[in-house]
């Protein structure tokens, strides 16, 4: 069941002088199963645009249909998008309020009503797909470090067993080797349980290597909407977003200035090597 | 829901009065608010709608914003007006079951409705025409004299300014938490009271830890550039009388005066007052 914004708009502080166009026209499809970064500069509105697929915002101007029904009418069950649309805050663990980590994961399956034992279960079950150590599932979440933090901040929103799984900054604030054991637990969850899962993040390392679709946003509006290779060739105006593209594609595309017969198109750090290593090897011969 | 909160509210814009010293805008409201109890007679009501209209004016604040002040305190005004209405002895106007409206009831009721609107959004317009930094800098100057008597006027202006700043985050802050645990399904709006109560611990929990938590980070970088309370600090900034501060003051104490000879030209109109009363009585 796909989420569709059709020309939403969003506008803070629409009767001051300084009205402010957090969201500028924006129409997407979202359908299941698809990995999707949404990647643009601090203030592009990529925050605000995530707050609108569970109805925690709602447009200015414009609609948001799920399952075909628009998100703002009367007699719809926003409790009932919330359990399908999982949203992930940046800095998760800032949510975290019980006593134990366990109760906390509980929290979200309670409120969607399900029985104690069931609520438990699938607290159980998220806390496992996150990689959770075990021994520590009923620490006290000021035991744990930010990276046990942040996983169990994430599992208490996959508890609710969401059909989107939507998650903003998600590697905000963590070191690299955190960083990346984040991106591969979310990886292995759109592979694993086919969720549909949308990354937000500034970051075009992060999102290049995963994600099979890039949403890049721009001052409120959708600048490019494709796969990661199609935008990255335009290396320029990305740059000028103050985005720029991986380090990897960017010294690839460098040295095939510079003659070298390197394929520019490379994302990540591996086929970076790989086409080098080619290249160099077939000029020595 | 969080944003309608509008005390200490600033409002950004560019006017005469946003630039005035915060010491004249401070004074100024003092002693506006003193002549509000000078006045007894509509000529002197008139006076300052007059004045205050003026300033918010020259302001440059729409009037919707510094009206929305009193929305909050709607019920007290209300309360006070239905009271004196209903409470004070006097000539008898109307009367049914056990209440009496009198002439004197409604003088009241209309000087005390006059006075409290008066009063709030006069000082509205100071906290709206001034950032809480420069609020706080205008406070600790202006009550600079207090050091003779080793007031610490200095670490209060500080702690002043610090809660001041607070104040927007950690409302930023709440409205976050209460989206993430409403993407979690939390309910904030439905049940009685005690379950609504229940609601807000997952609020609450959090935001007191993040509370916590940004007051010692704050605490460990002002240490981490020395501070060792407020005395003898200088100011980026200054406060410096500047040329259109002395016009306002002339400005201020001419409608100090004005208010001040109308009050008392009010005992003879008292007096009038009484005379056409006891002639429309006869």
């Amino acid at each position: 069941m796909p989420l569709i914004l059709d020309h939403v708009s969003q506008v803070y502080n629409p009767d001051t002088e300084t009205p402010v166009r957090a969201l500028d026209d924006v129409s997407l499809v979202l359908p299941e199963g698809q990995f999707i970064g949404i990647i643009g500069h601090t203030g592009s509105g990529k925050s605000t645009l995530v707050q609108h697929l569970n109805g925690l915002m709602m447009p200015t101007e414009g609609n948001v249909y799920y399952n075909g029904k628009d998100i703002a009418d009367k007699d719809f069950n926003k409790k009932e998008l919330r359990k399908h649309v999982g949203l992930v805050f940046q800095y998760p663990e800032h949510q975290l309020f019980e006593t134990d980590v366990f109760a906390d994961v509980c929290f979200g399956p309670k409120n969607m009503g399900l029985t104690k034992k069931e609520a438990e279960l699938a607290a159980f079950d998220a806390l496992r797909k996150v990689d959770f150590p075990n021994d520590l599932y009923y620490a006290s979440v000021f035991e744990l470090s930010g990276g046990q933090k942040r996983r169990a901040a994430i599992a208490g929103v996959l508890a609710m067993k969401p059909d989107f799984l939507v998650l903003d900054e998600p590697t905000a604030g963590l070191d690299p080797v955190g960083r990346y054991e984040i991106l591969d637990m979310v990886s292995a969850l759109h592979k694993e349980s086919g969720m549909t899962i949308i990354l937000v993040s500034h970051s075009m390392e992060d999102v290049a290597k995963y994600v099979e679709r890039v949403i890049v946003m721009d001052r409120g509006k959708v600048a490019y909407d494709d796969t990661p290779r199609e935008v990255f060739t335009h290396g320029e105006e990305l740059e000028a977003m103050g985005l720029g593209i991986p380090e990897s594609t960017r010294i690839a595309r460098m040295l095939k200035d510079k003659g070298i017969n390197v394929d520019p198109d490379v994302l990540t750090v591996t086929e970076a090597a790989d086409s080098i290593y080619a290249a160099v090897t077939g000029n020595n011969k | 829901m969080i944003r309608d909160i509008t005390i200490g509210q600033y409002y950004q814009t560019e006017s005469p009065v946003h630039r005035l010293d915060p010491r004249v805008k401070l004074l100024g409201t003092l002693l506006f608010i003193i002549t509000l109890f000078l006045y007894k007679n509509p000529a002197g009501y008139a006076l300052g709608i007059v004045f205050l209209l003026a300033v918010i004016k020259t302001s440059r604040v729409p009037i919707r914003f510094i009206t929305k002040g009193l929305k909050g305190i709607l019920v007290v005004l209300l309360l006070t007006v239905i009271i004196n209405l209903f409470l004070t002895p006097g000539t008898e106007l109307v009367s049914f079951w056990k209440f009496t409206i009198t002439y004197e009831g409604i003088g009241v009721a209309l000087t005390m409705l006059f006075r409290l609107t008066m009063l709030i959004m006069g000082s509205s317009i100071v906290t709206l025409t001034t950032t809480p930094n420069n609020l706080t800098d205008g406070l600790e100057k202006g009550l600079g004299f207090l050091k003779i008597f080793r007031g610490p006027v200095g670490d209060v202006a500080m702690m002043m300014s610090i809660a001041l700043r607070f104040i927007p985050i950690l409302m930023e802050e709440t409205d976050r938490i209460m989206k993430a645990q409403l993407a979690r399904g939390a309910d904030f709006e439905s049940g009685n009271i005690v379950k609504k109560a229940k609601a807000l611990v997952p609020v609450l929990v959090p935001l007191f830890v993040s509370a916590f938590r940004r007051a010692g980070d704050l605490a460990m970088a002002m240490e981490a550039r020395c501070y060792r309370g407020g005395d003898g600090r200088t100011k980026m900034k200054p406060l410096i009388y500047k040329k259109r501060d002395a016009i306002a003051y002339i400005i201020l104490f001419s409608f100090v005066i004005l208010s001040v000879w109308i009050g008392r030209w009010q005992v003879i109109s008292e007096f009038f007052n009484s005379l056409y009363l006891r002639f429309i009585l006869k």
